[in-house]
């Protein structure tokens, strides 16, 4: 009995193994964020486009809204800037950018050039906020619902696809939510 | 040296003195409590870089690396503990920034597997030895035939 089966079993762990470990649609450098159901880090930068001003995401509680992290030297988020427009221009939920260890002149221009889908943007120039949101690579694009708990992080170029799958039915059970 | 020189030296002295001692870090990026430095050594060693996940944060020139650095550096010379540092990295990056991971509840798995697998060889072993043992040896001459 025990011949059979313990092979069998063996047989039956690899297997769930395999199709867990080499299942190709996943990406073995994403890394689960342990932010999520967690309050959002605050933040106080500097506006980007008006260094006189502070972007805080205080002023955003009780909203559902998503949080960008992009910057000019970073070739994804040309990528996904198209898509971005796209979405800020359904007007679903604010989009706040998070400008991470740029320069000021170069994200303003690419902003003129490119059009600006963001509420506002904040310059994280030392990209202290970035450690706080567990940033490790550009382009991240965060959900934050009305508690201010992040509830998802998406990594990788945003397209309209990925919103409509992954950010739309969050943002409606969210303000379904109570929130 | 003439009083003139002597001056100037002084007012250098004087002038980056408190500078440096306020940042408490040296003109080649090292802090200056040697204690400290050491700690800083290990701690950066024992964090995954971000980016490229197989270099330690001390290893990587990533930039990301060196922002994890300075923010290691800032946090020793306001005397937080290690247990601390890697709190803070932890509860951003997630259990996977650490080279070795705490021995707890999640990860007894990944520190108990060598010791199951090496019990697991040795019962294997013991079991064919048993039944090897119970074989009549190859060399001896059978008793039946001659």
């Amino acid at each position: 009995m025990w011949k059979f089966l313990l092979p069998f079993a063996a047989f039956v762990a690899l297997a769930v193994l395999f199709a867990f470990g080499l299942n190709p649609n996943r990406d073995i450098h994403a890394l689960p964020s342990p932010l999520i159901g967690k309050p959002a880090p605050a933040f106080a930068l500097s506006d980007l486009l008006d260094p006189a001003h502070a972007v805080s995401n205080k002023s955003l509680e009780g909203q559902v809204y998503v949080l960008n992290v992009w910057a000019t030297w970073c070739v994804p988020c040309r990528e996904e800037h198209p898509a971005l427009l796209a979405i800020s221009q359904q007007h679903v939920v604010p989009i706040i950018g998070l400008n991470w260890k740029d320069q000021r002149e170069r994200a303003r221009e690419w902003l003129q050039q490119l059009g600006n889908p963001y509420q506002a943007v904040a310059f994280d120039g030392d990209g202290r906020a970035a450690i706080d949101w567990g940033v490790y690579g550009a382009p991240e694009t965060y959900l934050v619902d009305g508690h201010g708990r992040v509830i998802y992080k998406f990594i990788s170029p945003m397209t309209q696809e990925v919103w409509d799958r992954e950010f739309m039915p969050r943002i409606e059970a969210a303000r379904r939510g109570g929130a | 040296m003439s009083r003139r020189r002597a001056g100037a030296v002084l007012a250098l002295v004087l002038f980056l003195g408190p500078a440096m001692a306020a940042t408490g870090v040296d003109a080649n990026g090292q802090i200056e409590d040697r204690a400290l430095q050491a700690r800083f050594e290990t701690i950066t060693k024992e964090l995954r870089c971000l980016v490229c996940q197989n270099e330690s944060i001390a290893d990587s020139n990533a930039e990301l690396a060196g922002d994890l650095r300075r923010q290691v550096t800032e946090m020793l010379l306001a005397g937080k503990s290690d247990d601390a540092i890697f709190h803070y990295m932890t509860d951003r990056y997630g259990e996977f920034v650490r080279f070795n991971p705490p021995l707890e509840g999640k990860t007894v798995l990944i520190w108990g597997a060598p010791f199951f697998m090496l019990l697991l060889g040795a019962f294997i072993v013991f079991r064919i030895a048993r039944q090897r043992s119970h074989m009549p040896l190859d060399d001896e001459p059978s008793t039946d035939t001659r």
